[in-house]
């Protein structure tokens, strides 16, 4: 029998979300947001940096990093909307909103890093 | 009478001397339309608790004040009221802590009032029932077969659900409860997951056909409020989010070996 809803797999999609950015947001931020900028940290040039992120793991954290986060962020949106701000009427409306612009900026990575 | 003896029991606890103002949620359907407040002042004994508060009310003030308790211990969960907007088991909750007053005393929030204090729970009655809280066995093995055997790790996987006294502060704390009455809601959720996860029971496949759906364990946002409130530790908040990750990887295996599904 298939399942009557299919809640759980944006909850599965918010949830890696959630995950991957608690975790790694904080690393990536940290280097690039302070320990670069104040020194800590050599900086390095832009053809290392551009070396780097064209390599295939590279790109496939980045794109799962930005995606996860878009789907985690659609979710969590789509209930303060729909719970928050009282518009269950518009679930449809809304659903598509949030899961289609995190759609938008998956598609956008994925363009950005296939064209690093 | 039973009650007048022990709220006279309970009154010899020593007089503090000092009063206390309670503001309680007062509604008559007979008499009025609207919910009042009124105002009654309390003495305040050592060790009172609001129960204690409520039954003085009752017993010196005013015999007209309807509301639920029974066991005066935290056990049979009838007690439950918004205590200065926190939904508490009025007989957990000592007065001393909540001085100088005024304390206001309402029904349980999210539930329909039908009397003073007294809410009216059919909702979740039957929500409980929907759910099968029972072992359910596919086939019962005989009875020379002797018990079902059980180890103290597989009794821990369910024993904290069990411990529900069925008070419904956590329906009364749980904001998507009251933005959305089909919700199934916490204790509920909880109380299936005592069986699903008890090694006896096989009925997780009949609950799942009433929780794994959008008004089941999937209207849940984790605000957590549930678990915040319940006064036996029960955890609602956590079998829910158990529930969620059990539902998904069935979905999963749904989708991905679709022939595998039952
Ligand atoms: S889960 Fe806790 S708060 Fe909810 S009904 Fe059971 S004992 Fe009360
Ligand atoms: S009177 Fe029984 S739980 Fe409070």
């Amino acid at each position: 029998m298939m399942k009557r809803t299919i809640e759980p797999f944006w909850w599965s999609l918010f949830g890696a979300g959630g995950t991957l950015a608690a975790l790694f947001i904080p690393i990536t931020l940290f280097i690039n947001g302070l320990a670069i900028p104040l020194g800590w940290l050599a900086a390095p040039d832009y053809e290392n940096v551009l070396q780097m992120a064209r390599h295939p793991l590279a790109r496939t954290y980045l794109f799962l990093l930005i995606s996860l986060s878009f789907y985690h962020w659609a979710h969590r949106f789509r209930f303060t909307l729909y719970d928050g701000l009282q518009l269950k009427h518009l679930n449809l409306l809304i659903a598509v909103i949030c899961y289609g612009g995190a759609t938008v900026g998956t598609v956008a990575a994925a363009y950005t890093l296939i064209n690093l | 009478m039973a009650v007048e003896s022990l709220a006279g029991n309970v009154s010899e606890t020593p007089a503090t001397g000092q009063t206390v103002t309670l503001e309680v949620f007062r509604y008559r359907p007979e008499e009025e339309t609207e919910p009042v407040y009124q105002a009654y002042e309390v003495p305040v004994h050592k060790d009172w608790v609001v129960l204690d508060a409520l039954n003085h009310i009752k017993d010196h003030l005013d015999g007209t004040l309807s509301y639920r308790w029974s066991c005066r211990m935290g056990v049979c969960g009838s007690c439950g009221m918004m205590v200065n907007g926190d939904a508490r088991l009025t007989c957990a909750t000592f007065v001393e802590s909540l001085l100088p007053g005024p304390i206001r005393v309402e029904p349980l929030e999210n539930f329909p009032v039908v009397r003073d204090l007294v809410i009216e729970m059919t909702d979740f009655m039957e929500k409980l029932e929907s759910v099968k809280p029972w072992i359910i066995r596919d086939e019962e093995k005989p009875l020379e077969d002797g018990e079902y055997l059980q180890t103290p790790a597989q009794l821990a996987d369910f024993e904290q659900f069990s411990m529900c006294i069925n008070c419904l502060l956590c329906y009364a704390a749980c904001p998507v409860y009251g933005l959305e009455p089909g919700f199934t809601g916490p204790a509920v959720i909880a109380l299936a997951q005592r069986y699903n996860l008890d090694s006896r029971d096989q009925g997780a496949g009949e609950r799942n056909a009433v929780l794994d759906t959008d008004e089941g364990i999937w209207q849940c946002t984790l605000v957590g409020e549930c678990s915040e409130v319940c006064p036996k530790d029960v955890d609602p908040a956590a079998a829910i989010q158990r529930y969620k990750v059990s539902s998904t990887l069935q979905w999963y295996r749904n989708l991905l070996m679709p022939w595998s599904s039952k």
